[in-house]
């Protein structure tokens, strides 16, 4: 059956067509790019995740923004350091493996790991502010990347190379229908196929298991939770830690999955998407990432919007618009979220507050 | 959350004069600043290491520092200009500082700089042909309501629906660098310019005040440093704001308004970042380019933590700040040294003063016991009466 007559009629109709010339132009450019929308989403799920493990257990981390950076750095500077140390060996068929790319990876989440202690330690043994913590956090790893980027790019080194993308096979992909949702899952590098599983497998833990429960137990009310046994201070450290190291994954994803290379503040404020993408999935790893995918969905159709503009009514009332308007648009979403247009999230209630042991001296 | 902000002198008896008193002021920032330049020193010789075919320097250091300082302050005109630099961080800490007071953290001070600084250029365009004693006035106070429209705008909707401050002001700040691009490209490019930049400010322009480039806002920041500690400390609202700052709770049992101080403050502290930003456009640069920014935002934060948002103390942490972007330039000629250097010793000066009761515990290992006051310490003395929560 043809409905073209049917959808020309639609997109005639004044003011209204519009919409209907906006659904159909998602309709038409979102599935061919759900591959690049779902690693656009990557790094934000990841974020997010680290912001829901530190959040559940009651601290607050907006030092995702530099760990990512931090991250990504370390990822790309010590590719550039071990890679002239290997032999140019074979690369694995899948992925790309390649030694100096799992050196990297691993100095990058040893980073994470390493920064995110130190958010550990200055907000729950010093019990200094976690939102200062995190800033401090933010402007060293500006500062450090931006200082020693200065003095490594000016001989500009090769890397360690990037993670190559799974290509499944065709006949998955082209499946009428379904064929985006394989290609967005599969047709990834290592880390962006690996989030789903990490997102499913956080889901599953924070609620399914012990530890998971007693996170949620300190998060709301560590007192109560001390009173039955469980070590608050320790458990805060470890989620933290675990945290930061989904942070450094996502940061290590920037700079040796989607790209080869470091650029100067490459995270261009994706930690801070990657809060409101939290408080959006209501301090859930699903819930999270579904918000981390709509944000995604909202980058990648900035760039689509310049590449393939639409056509008709709609193209000529968005050519009348600023395309930095476009770019704009997932902050002005953040904001819009925040504001509580899409419904009040309730954070934990012991989100953000020091804990002092009732014995401590 | 009056804990002592540094050990007092024990062994020394003598009524507190002035000197002493400004030691306990001063002690944490003088010990944090010289341990993270002793930081610096060792970071700058480590990443000789990391640049290949340099031979091993150890003066290097001491050539970065001594091309730094004398960057700052070796000359009548390095001495302006450290002063010209310092003068958006003096706003932009007053900014941050006051929200600190009531409990707010304005990370959106970036954007608000730029706000500003764009409704100065808007106005100051505008008016680049009206008489001088006009078209100041009138383009800085489009600065200033630019800015404070930016900051309105995060507190309306923290009061309104809860929305937190650091991630909305966050968002605005990216939110504010588009409009900047779109504007700037746009409607107010130049015709005909290769690249995008906006016309001249004309009369609207600071007038220099002070050796080859100091211009009016340098005094203007002073002032408004004065008034803010006015504003604080001997009026009705001040003291509301910080009530508000120290205990939102007993604010309200008291019948303030807690919601309305904090869209309020916010408000204001917006127009004082949109000050800084038009200190910058109406005083230096005069008109704008799409690449227009800095590291202002940031340094605001920065200088607010360091001067525990004491709006008098705001001055000379300003002034450390402003010295090293000022020396920054030189340190980079004569010791190749990248300027970043100077965001590292930020990092890890704001790093050094959130661990200062360890550092405290430290320096006084020995001599007395340390009660977990000294942790309970941090807060107050970060963010004066009391920091975000």
């Amino acid at each position: 059956m043809d409905i073209t007559p049917l959808i020309n009629g639609l997109y005639g109709i004044p003011v209204l067509g519009l919409v209907f010339q906006a659904i159909g132009y998602l309709v038409a450019v979102l599935p061919p790019n759900s591959s690049s929308i779902m690693s656009q989403a990557t790094p934000l799920a990841l974020a997010a995740l680290c912001g829901v493990l530190c959040e559940r257990s009651g601290i607050v981390n907006i030092g995702i923004e530099g760990t990512m950076l931090a991250s990504a750095f370390t990822a790309w500077v010590v590719g550039v350091a071990v890679a002239p140390i290997f032999p140019a060996a074979a690369a694995t068929p899948i992925f790309g493996i390649t030694i100096p790319l799992l050196i990297a990876l691993a100095a990058a989440i040893g980073v994470a790991l390493v920064i995110s202690a130190l958010h550990a330690w200055l907000s729950i043994s010093l019990r200094a502010d976690q939102i200062i913590s995190g800033t401090i956090i933010n402007i060293a790893a500006f500062g450090v990347t931006g200082y020693l980027d200065q003095l490594i790019s000016k001989t500009s080194p090769a890397g360690a190379g990037e993670f190559t993308q799974f290509t499944p096979p065709t006949a998955l992909t082209n499946l009428p229908g379904v064929g985006w949702i394989f290609s967005m899952f599969l047709d990834q590098g290592p880390i962006g196929m690996s989030v789903i599983v990490f997102i499913v497998g956080a889901q599953i833990w924070l609620f399914r298991s012990r530890w998971g429960l007693r996170t949620r137990a300190v998060g709301e009310h560590p007192r109560a939770a001390e009173t039955v046994g469980i070590d608050v201070i320790r458990l805060r450290y470890r989620n933290v830690m675990i945290g930061g190291m989904f942070a450094g994954l996502g940061g290590a994803f920037l700079s040796i999955e989607a790209t080869n290379s470091f650029q100067l503040g490459m995270t261009n404020g994706r930690g801070f998407i990657a809060l409101a993408a939290m408080i959006m999935g209501r301090w859930t790893p699903l819930g999270a990432f579904g918000s981390a995918l709509l944000f995604a969905t909202f980058l990648q159709l900035g760039q689509l919007i310049n590449i393939a503009p639409p056509g008709g009514d709609l193209g000529a009332v968005m050519g009348a618009v600023p395309a930095q308007l476009f770019d704009a648009l997932p902050y002005i979403l953040t904001i819009v979220i925040l504001a509580g247009v899409v419904g009040r999230s309730i954070p934990p209630a012991a989100d953000g507050q020091p804990y002092e042991r009732e014995s401590a001296t | 959350m009056s804990a002592p902000l540094a050990p007092a002198p024990t062994q020394v008896r003598r009524p507190p004069g002035l000197l002493s008193r400004a030691w306990s002021v001063a002690a944490v920032p003088v010990v944090v600043t010289v341990l993270s330049v002793l930081l610096g020193a060792a970071i700058m010789l480590f990443s000789e290491l990391l640049v290949p075919g340099r031979p091993f320097d150890w003066g290097l250091p001491l050539t970065a520092y001594s091309a730094l300082v004398s960057g700052a302050v070796g000359n009548p005109d390095a001495i302006v200009s450290t002063l010209v630099y310092s003068t958006p961080l003096v706003f932009g800490g007053l900014a941050v500082g006051f929200g600190f007071k009531a409990g707010l953290f304005n990370i959106g001070a970036q954007g608000q700089f730029l706000v500003g600084a764009l409704g100065a250029v808007m106005a100051g365009v505008a008016l680049a042909n009206v008489p001088a004693p006009i078209a100041i006035p009138l383009a800085a106070l489009a600065g200033l309501v630019a800015g404070g429209i930016w900051g309105f705008i995060p507190g309306f909707l923290k009061a309104v629906s809860g929305a937190h401050e650091v991630v909305s002001t966050i968002m605005m700040n990216y939110v504010a660098v588009q409009l900047l691009a779109a504007l700037v490209s746009g409607p107010l490019k130049v015709p005909r310019s290769p690249s995008p930049v906006t016309f001249d400010v004309g009369n609207a322009a600071f007038p220099v005040i002070l050796g080859r480039n100091g211009h009016l806002g340098i005094a203007l920041a002073l002032l408004a440093a004065i008034f803010v500690w006015w504003l604080l400390y001997r009026t009705t609202w001040g003291f509301e704001v910080r009530a508000v700052g120290a205990n939102r709770d007993a604010a309200r049992y008291a019948g303030m308004r807690p919601k309305l101080i904090t869209v309020a403050t916010m408000t204001f502290s917006g127009a004082l970042a949109g000050l800084a930003g038009t200190s910058v456009l109406l005083g230096v640069t005069h008109s704008m380019t799409s690449s227009f920014g800095t590291t202002v935002g940031f340094d605001s934060i920065a200088v607010a933590l360091l001067a525990r948002s004491n709006p008098l103390v705001i001055v000379p942490a300003a002034l450390l700040f402003g010295g090293m972007r000022a020396g920054a330039g030189l340190m980079q000629i004569k010791a190749q040294i990248p300027v970043e250097l100077v965001d590292v010793l930020q990092a890890t000066i704001l790093l050094f003063l959130v661990a200062s009761p360890v550092l405290r515990r430290v320096l006084r290992a020995g001599s007395r016991r340390v009660g977990p006051a000294g942790s309970d310490a941090v807060v107050a003395s970060l963010g004066g009466e009391a920091a975000a929560s």
